[in-house]
């Protein structure tokens, strides 16, 4: 399922509805998402964003009650074909949570955890690419001494940079992050939020955030989400200054949401 | 701390003052053009003064469409957000320079090739003083050295003083000159024009200090 497709859009998405239940959470979504860029997702609680997310690599089909409907196509594939592998999905689209969540092990075996299940056994080959990844997310300086420390001693700010260093170890095409700084201080924010800027030069990052601030300083992209339906999506340089759809410059402006 | 938090937000903020420094740049050129126009009776150099404005304008707008954008999208406060308000304030008085720049011009075109009332040499003197005012505010402004701004407020009174001098002296030359009404009074304007020049430099000083100290100085009284 190697990226080799030319066109600029990683994901197109059709025609996507989905149903928690009798609740029809996403209504009828086209939205085509593109290689190296930052699309932010914004929307009131309960808009769909996340769901969304969840949807781009089926971290919600796992729910019973979920129905999908339309077309998910990664790389010209639909996803939501029954006979699509998880694993190999997750590989390539990779996610960070809300809160650094390391796993009770050294700062070195979560970055190595990824590549060790994919079967790289060699520790000269690990200690590159646990290295390349604390480099990419510009925590290396500050753990490079202390690499077999338990990471659950790391800040907060540490451990969501090493979650997300966890995530680039499996070398993924797609980062989707769910509100990655909501649980961070202003400048551990920052940090994570240059981070995103470097990191898309080789990824395609997807993020659903809270904070307007944050998609406007972020992302080359924003789509705003209301009740399910994807109201608008254009340049962020758009959105925050002339979006075309009223309920977004309510939304934006602080006037409803 | 090993990372820089905001440094694409720095980068974006360079930028923005290297358009101001050109767009400074073009119209200072743009003035000592058309002061040579003037003095050297050049129609075809004060004509493309005049044409070359539109350079200046363009630079305003972009730099108020960047400004814009960055308070749009960074959440500056404090210092950042008196650069991205000075960055505005500042470029509108630039552009009003360059607009001073085509009115000098439109003098020097107005006079055409009629011979000088008088040798000009006060005007030039005066506009030696409104330029060094403008390198300085410039400077001041680049450096964001707000000790050197009040400096240069310091001789817009010598302009204003020479400026009171100069018109009442080409006035006094009408009544033996009558054939030179018109050059006489593009002449007058021309001082105004320099007079004006002397308070955006003063205003951008002002500028300087508001950013610098968050206070507003009337440097003009």
């Amino acid at each position: 399922m190697a990226i080799q497709t030319l066109t600029r859009d990683i994901f197109d998405v059709k025609d996507l509805n989905l149903w928690y239940g009798d609740h029809h959470a996403l209504k009828g979504i086209n939205f085509p998402i593109q290689k190296k860029e930052v699309t932010a997702m914004i929307g009131p609680s309960g808009c769909g964003k996340s769901t969304f997310l969840k949807t781009l690599n089926l971290m919600n089909k796992m729910i019973p009650s979920v129905k999908i409907t339309g077309e998910v196509n990664f790389d010209g594939q639909n996803i939501l074909n029954p006979k699509t592998d998880l694993v190999e999905l997750r590989k390539h689209v990779g996610m960070v949570f809300q809160k650094g969540n390391p796993f009770p092990q050294s700062i070195f075996d979560n970055v190595a955890y990824g590549p060790r299940i994919h079967g790289i056994k060699k520790k000269k080959h690990l200690d590159e690419i646990v290295t390349k990844a604390l480099m990419d997310v510009a925590l290396w300086d500050e753990v490079k001494d202390r690499l077999s420390a338990p990471a659950l001693g790391l800040s907060g700010g540490q451990q969501q940079r090493l979650c997300i260093a966890r995530a680039l170890a499996t070398k993924p095409d797609v980062l989707l992050m769910d509100e990655p700084t909501s649980a961070l201080d202003p400048i551990s924010t920052l940090k994570i939020e240059e981070l995103i800027f470097e990191l898309k030069e080789k990824y395609t990052i997807v993020i659903v955030t809270h904070n307007m601030q944050q998609a406007a300083r972020v992302s080359d992209k924003t789509a705003f989400f209301l009740m399910g339906e994807l109201i608008e999506c254009d340049d962020t340089a758009k959105i925050f200054s002339m979006p075309k759809d009223s309920r977004t410059e309510d939304y934006i402006t602080g006037r409803f949401g | 701390m090993f990372m820089n938090t905001r440094s694409n937000f720095d980068e974006s903020l360079k930028e923005l003052k290297s358009m101001q420094l050109k767009m400074a740049g073009e119209a200072e050129t743009a003035i000592k053009n058309a002061m040579l126009a003037l003095l050297n009776q050049d129609i075809e150099l004060a004509h493309s003064v005049i044409n070359g404005d539109n350079v200046i304008d363009d630079l305003e707008y972009e730099i108020h469409e960047k400004a814009l954008m960055l308070i749009a999208r960074q959440s500056p406060v404090a210092k950042d957000l008196r650069r991205l308000h000075v960055a505005l304030r500042v470029s509108s008085e630039v552009e009003r320079l360059g607009d001073i720049a085509v009115n000098i011009a439109k003098s020097a075109v107005h006079i055409g090739n009629e011979k000088h009332v008088k040798e000009l040499i006060d005007i030039p003197h005066m506009m030696e003083i409104a330029l060094e005012m403008l390198t300085d505010a410039i400077t001041a402004f680049y450096s964001e050295d707000s000790a050197m701004a009040q400096k240069c407020a310091e001789k817009d009174d010598q302009v204003d003083k020479m400026f009171g001098e100069l018109v009442q002296e080409l006035l006094t030359y009408i009544p033996q000159n009558p054939d030179f009404t018109n050059q006489i009074i593009q002449l007058a304007f021309v001082c105004r024009f320099i007079e004006r020049m002397a308070d955006h430099s003063t205003n951008i000083a002002e500028n300087v200090v508001y950013l610098e100290t968050g206070k507003r100085y009337n440097l003009n009284a």
